[in-house]
Order: C-alpha cells, then structure tokens, then sequence
C-alpha cells in the first residue's frame, strides 16, 4: 500500500466510527491541553519571580540588621541584635570601591492626610539613590533631593494609589501633606504600575531617611540596600560590606547579607523543578489517553473482523494489516495531540486576558514533548490491538467464526 | 493451472479430529466452470479456502499456475492471492463505509497500483458491469444484486486467473441470483476459471464440471456439456 493511500484508509476508517474517534480525540487532547497549560503555569511562575526580582535591582545586596547562623533559620526580618544598624553604618559602606551606591531603608506606618483625606499607609525614609537601585520611575515632580543623609527635609514622594485617594483629580506636586504630625511637600509622584516582590508602591509615601527616623524617633535602620559595580563586584562587596561593618561594631559580626542573585537562581532551580513535576504529572493524563486508545482499538477491531478478514483475502499481508491499524492509531493520537495544542493555546489566550500581570508563556520543550508523548502512546498502545488484527484468521474472519 | 495432490486438512474438535478434507486430489483446467456441491460439512467450503489460499492444508501439494503454494510463506501467498485469485462472498463483504468504487478499488490500493491507473480500472470495470452510475454510491443505498455486482467487480479488477465463489446467491433473490449468475459465466467465457461452491442445484447443475463432496472426500467428479 503506498503511503498516501494508507494515511487516506485510515482517515477514511477513522471518520467512519465518529462517535469512537471523537472519543479518543477528546483522551488525547485533555492529556496535550493540559501539559502545555501546566507546564505554562509553572513556567509563568518562575518568570514572574525573576521578573520580580530584576525589578528590585541588578547586582543587589541587602543588609539587615541580626545575624543569623547557618544553623539555619529565616533571615531575621526585625533586628534581633542589641546594636542597631545605623545611617553612618549605612553612609561609611560608600567607602568600598566595588559598592557604586547605598539606600538606607527606614519603613513604619503612619496616617498620612491632606486636607480632610487622611489614610494611614506605609512610609519609607530613604535617599535619593533609591529611585534608580530599585529602577522606580516618576510620573510627575523629583525624586528625593540630593542630600547629606543625615539632614531631614521636608518633602515626600508619593505612591500613585496613595495620590490618587488623597488628591482625586486635582494637582497633587507643590501641595503640602501632613504626616503624623509634621508637613511634608509632594515634590513627586511614583509612576503607576510599579510593584516590586509583590509589595505594592501603590499606597506609599518615601521621605528622607533623616526625616522619617525623626518621624519614628528611632536611629535603626529597616534594611540598607546595596549596589555592586557589577556582577563580578558583587561577592567582595559583600565581603567588603561585612568587614566594615565588623569594624564599626567592635568586631561582631551582627548583619545578615542576603545577594540576590543568589536568591535568585535557588528560586528559579525551584520553579523549574516545579515546572518538570507538573509536566510530568500532566504527562500521565496522556499514558491514560494511550490506554484508552488501546481499549478502543481493540474494540473497533472485533467490530471489524470482516473487512480485516476481507483485506486478507484481497492479499493484504500481515505487515499490511498491521500497518494500517497502526497508522490509525498514530493519526489519532497525533490528531488529538494538535487539538490540544490548539485548545491549550486558547486556554493560554484566556488566562492571560484574565490576569495580564502574569506571563504565561509555555517553555517551548513542553508542546513538542507532548505531541511526543502523545504519538509515541499512540504508537505503543496501537501495538496491540493492530497485532490483533494482523493475527485474525481469514476463513474464520469472514465466515463471522 | 490448479493441481491439488493428496491435500489432508484436519480440524481438532474437542478431543476429536475431524477430517475437513480427505486425501483430496483434483486438476483444474485453466477456463473450468466448476461447481462444488454436497451436504453441509463435506467439506466444500473448506476445499474453496485452501484453493483461495485463505486456508493452508495439513499435508498435501497445491501447485498453483506451477507454484507449490504449500511451501510458501504469509506474505507470498498474499501476493499470489491478489495478482491471481478473485473472491465473491455470499455475505458481499462490502466495506460499508467505502462508495462503490472505492470497493472496488481496494484490492490496487492494497497492490499499491497509482491511483491514476486505479481510477482509469475502477471506471472500465465498473462500465463493463452496467454499474457505472453506482460508482458513488454506498454498499447501503445499493441493492443486494447491486452489491454482489460491485463485490464481483472488486474480485475481477486485478484481473485474476481464477474466481472462487462462495454461495454467490444465498442471499439473493431468484431474479438478481440469477442475473449474479449469468455475469460471472459470462466471465467464465471470457476466460476466467470459475469454482462455485452452492447448496442450490439449480445453479450447480450449469456447470460443465460438477464435483461432489462426502465428508470429506470428492465423491463425484462429472462433465457436462454446456446446457
């Protein structure tokens, strides 16, 4: 049989037990469909947590105050240690040459009003130098100005939430808040969409570090974060970092430092692992597509004994019986396989209509292994029903025996 | 063409052996007009399968057109049954899903004829058989003489030295039965050897070689002069 007549047989066969082949097109695409939409759930995932991460800022260290041994243990996220980690710590790690720029982080709560509007949100006290270490942008105004650290000034930076509830339509640069009980001027606004690790900046206001230690009346420091020169800077910074800071604190090594990318690749072997799990996972959804295959194969070939039997009589050779039953299963499981990419496709669609944040995106390994997986069930559980086939005895075939 | 020596075909029962066919030895001329007649279980059937090749017998030499067929293996014999021998089924045997001439045509696909070569056959074939405006028809908007006419169309489309029929109008009308009939003496005069197995004596008895057989065994084997 030549090949193109033997693809049209078995399309021709297929389309002949509708109800049959819809079943099993339906088995294979769920098992396709779902592979790609897991594998792109997983895959989405470890991209929106390295996309957070980049958002924080390249070749970041961050400094929190407490020590944690390696004992293990979460990184202490409020100081634990008696001495504080404070803004001359902070300025004295600009003396390293591997360190381009710090940010001193101070962060509280407090009711923030203007007018009769009063909400109470999360102020950070930090220097102008945060604005480009963790890449913020500005709608409108400045960032805070460029000054000594240790002088407070009165004016703040809000977040684009936090302007919109306070001010509504109108001007909100040039305006005076009130921040517990001081005045600060709004000399900028944060452009609006910024996120960073899941922290809104939406409903925020950044002041100057002096003025919100002021503000909090403590001289601690929340976090410093730090920028290496570059990539390969980023492991004597932290050494660097840590010996200075040993220094200034009578020679106990009291700060935690954490490097992001460190952070970052153990995140990302995470994700992929879970990326991998699901798939894999997936993936027996489309073993039990294969079995289904099977179990209707050999169905449709005791329904049609006859014309198998027929076929041999008309000098069909046992390969040939063989092969044309094994085609057919292929094709169906390839059929299938490209209905679940489309229906995977469109559910991909749907997701990212639904949340637009989240980049949904297969990793280009997943769709072709599940049309391999899918064809290859295909081709192994068509073995036995086509082997079947082939076996049937002609005169008991055709006489219905 | 088809000499049988001694053919022996035994099926096991239960515990018993039964003895399909018996020591069967026969020569058929290349255009005979053979029927096979006797009681059910003699054997006849079995005699048209291992002559067609479907049955392969337990001992014995079949030599078909000087080919000892006994020796040869699954493939080869598939071989010799498509280029050399037709089948016409009482039960028509008709693909259901397949039109008329895609029957038709089944034998040159599974030959892997070009699908030109195949139409250009379908179309003669079908001509030669007043079937030509059934071609696009299903096996299930045709009647049954329709049926057997197409059926008859696929044995005779590669061209076959011998046609092998198997109660041909046991599920046939008086009328179409007998117009399956005249069409495949019809063939049988154009040259073709024709073996009809039937219970019906009224269709055994126009053959010129009628053959009987017992349990077994050829208990009969009579010329005739065309009637």
């Amino acid at each position: 049989m030549r090949a193109p007549d033997l693809l049209q047989f078995a399309a021709q066969s297929l389309a002949g037990a509708r109800k049959r082949t819809l079943m099993m097109l339906l088995a294979m695409s769920i098992g396709v469909a779902s592979v790609v939409l897991l594998t792109a759930l997983g895959e989405g995932a470890r991209r929106y947590v390295v996309g957070e991460f980049a958002s924080l800022g390249t070749h970041l260290l961050i400094m929190l105050p407490g020590r944690t041994e390696t004992t293990g243990g979460a990184p202490p996220l409020f100081g634990e240690t008696p001495r504080d980690l404070t803004l001359d710590d902070a300025t004295s790690l600009l003396r390293e040459r591997s360190i381009r720029r710090i940010a001193p982080l101070t962060v509280g709560n407090a009711p923030v009003s203007f007018g009769s509007r009063e909400r109470e949100v999360t102020v950070l006290g930090s220097t102008r130098d945060l604005f480009p270490i963790r890449h913020l942008t500005l709608g409108s105004g400045q960032p805070l100005p460029d000054i000594d650290p240790q002088r407070a000034a009165n004016v703040a930076v809000l977040g684009p939430g936090l302007r919109k509830e306070l001010f509504g339509g109108q001007r909100a640069l040039g305006q005076w808040v009130r921040i517990n009980d001081r005045r600060f001027r709004v000399i900028g606004v944060i452009a609006e969409g910024g996120e960073s690790l899941g922290q809104n900046l939406d409903d925020m206001v950044v002041i100057p570090v002096a003025s919100a230690q002021a503000l909090f009346n403590s001289p601690s420091l929340f976090r410093v974060l730090i920028e290496a020169r570059s990539k390969e800077d980023i492991e004597p910074a932290k050494r660097a970092a840590r010996e200075i800071i040993r220094q200034r604190h009578d020679g106990e090594d009291d700060v935690t430092l954490i490097s992001q990318d460190a952070l970052l690749s153990t995140f990302d072997k995470i994700l992929r692992a879970l990326t991998y799990t699901v798939g894999g996972i997936a993936a027996i959804s489309l073993a039990v597509a294969g079995i289904l295959i099977m179990n209707v194969m050999l169905v449709a070939v005791s329904q049609r004994v006859a014309e198998i039997g027929l076929m041999k009589a008309l000098g069909a050779a046992r390969g040939e019986v063989l092969r044309i039953f094994l085609v057919e299963a292929v094709m169906l499981a390839a059929s299938g396989a490209v209905i679940g990419l489309a229906v995977a496709a469109l559910g991909i669609v749907g997701l990212r209509h639904v949340f637009p944040a989240f980049p949904l995106t297969p990793p280009l390994w997943a769709p072709l292994a599940a049309v391999g997986v899918a064809v290859v069930a295909g081709l192994v559980f068509g073995v036995l029903p086509a082997r079947r086939a082939a076996r049937l005895d002609p005169v008991k075939a055709l006489t219905g025996r | 063409m088809i000499v049988l020596d001694a053919i022996e075909r035994d099926f096991t029962v239960g515990d018993e052996v039964v003895h399909a066919l018996d020591q069967v030895s026969l020569e058929l001329a290349a255009g005979d007009y053979v029927s096979v007649m006797g009681p059910s279980g003699s054997g006849k059937s079995t005699l048209l399968n291992v002559l067609g090749l479907l049955d392969r017998p337990n001992s014995g030499s079949y030599r078909l057109e000087g080919v000892e067929t006994t020796t040869l293996n699954e493939e080869k014999r598939a071989a010799l049954r498509r280029e050399h021998i037709g089948f016409v089924f009482q039960a028509f045997h008709l693909v259901p899903r397949l039109t008329a001439a895609d029957n038709v045509a089944l034998p040159m696909l599974l030959g892997g004829i070009a699908p030109k070569e195949r139409e250009r056959r379908v179309a003669e074939v079908l001509e030669s058989l007043g079937l030509s405006d059934r071609a696009r028809h299903r096996p299930d908007q045709l009647s049954g003489g329709q049926r057997q006419r197409v059926a008859i169309a696929r044995a005779i489309v590669m061209r076959p030295a011998l046609l092998l029929a198997d109660e041909p109008t046991g599920n046939l009308d008086q009328h179409s039965g007998g117009e399956v009939i005249d069409l495949i003496e019809e063939l049988n005069a154009g040259g073709i050897t024709l073996v009809v197995v039937t219970h019906d004596q009224a269709i055994g008895q126009r053959a010129t070689r009628r053959i009987r057989m017992v349990d077994g065994r050829v208990d009969s084997d009579t010329r005739h002069a065309r009637t």
